[in-house]
């Protein structure tokens, strides 16, 4: 397929979206993350049965944990696709560029940046 | 077991407005079982405290720690060789804990980042719901393990009262009719001459309206 998508996107690995833990999102941008986005299996195909439902209850519920730090909860998103659907994954790649290029930097990175 | 909830975060924030160097507390008793304020729930509130005050432009430092129990003085101890150097702690044990902490540190102020709701079980994953006040004066027996006190929204001794309809309370359509729920057992037993018996009027001395309550052990003292 040799399709390309954004180079700012830095894909970490999880053996599940159920693994995906309310900390390791709100770590992320604390650490400075413009945005994240989690990639899932489609609903209804998880391995597992329900990792990739529990993974969107959790980001639903760290959307609103950085709404309430002034973050904004658009800075993540939760995306369904089938490990076959690399066009789909390039389309969600690009989605979320756009949307955080709109966004700008963390406002938490500019902090940082400016205190360092 | 006891059961509570965070706070929401802008009156966390608020408290905590002049700190520049705090420590999170948590406890790992019933606020760890009920996901209020356990070792995870010191990681989250303290995460999000440090995102906001960086949004701010008022960083602060936080010491993130969780207790075995804040209930109990020996694990108390565990913060006493450093909690001087922090402006202030935020504990996320039950209100008990809170309070047991502004006692032995009376130079620091402590402050509760979880309301502390209820005595009650865990209904399924997620749902909590009350079981027990702490009437100090089980009727348990007397009511087919349905307690009264509780779960009647009046905590009438000898109900069902007329806002009992369809097995609903009339406080809420959605609220189960304490009493209903005792006759309905004591049914399924055949055991409903139980509700032939009057239980007599309360005691509520052995409840909050005698005051705080204690407790004396003179065999275990030490």
């Amino acid at each position: 397929m040799r399709l390309s998508y954004p180079t700012n996107i830095r894909i970490i690995k999880l053996p599940c979206t159920g693994k995906i833990d309310v900390l390791y999102l709100l770590k992320t941008f604390e650490e400075g993350a413009d945005g994240v986005y989690v990639a899932g299996c489609m609903e209804g195909e998880c391995h597992y049965l329900t990792g990739n439902l529990r993974a969107r209850k959790r980001v639903d519920y760290v959307k609103k944990i950085l709404d309430d730090v002034g973050v904004g909860g658009d800075r993540l998103q939760m995306y369904n696709m089938s490990a076959g659907e690399g066009p789909k994954f390039v389309e969600a790649a690009n989605e979320m560029t756009d949307r955080i290029k709109g966004l700008g930097p963390s406002p938490i990175k500019k902090q940082v940046n400016k205190t360092t | 077991m006891i059961i509570g909830e965070g706070k929401p975060l802008q009156d966390v924030l608020a408290m905590i407005q002049k700190c520049s160097k705090i420590i999170v507390a948590g406890c790992r008793g019933c606020v760890t079982v009920c996901y209020a304020g356990g070792e995870k729930e010191v990681g989250i509130l303290s995460s999000s405290i440090r995102m906001a005050r960086q949004n701010e432009g008022k960083p602060i430092e936080i010491r993130e720690v969780t207790l075995e129990r804040q209930c109990d003085p020996e694990y108390l101890e565990e913060v006493r060789g450093f909690i001087n150097e922090y402006d202030a702690v935020l504990s996320i044990a039950c209100g008990a804990g809170v309070q047991f902490m502004a006692e032995k540190y009376r130079k620091t102020p402590i402050y509760p980042g979880i309301n502390t709701n209820f005595i009650g079980v865990t209904e399924e994953q997620g749902v909590w719901k009350e079981r027990c006040q702490a009437c100090g004066d089980c009727k348990l027996h007397l009511t087919a393990g349905i307690c009264p006190v509780t779960r009647c929204s009046k905590s009438i001794m000898n109900g069902p009262c007329g806002g009992s309809v369809d097995g609903k309370c009339e406080v809420d359509p959605e609220l189960e009719c304490g009493w209903q729920l005792i006759i309905d057992i004591l049914k399924e037993q055949g055991r409903l001459d139980q509700m032939e018996v009057i239980i007599p009027i309360n005691n509520w001395t052995s409840s909050r309206d005698g005051g705080p309550r204690k407790i004396i052990r003179e065999d275990l003292k030490l």
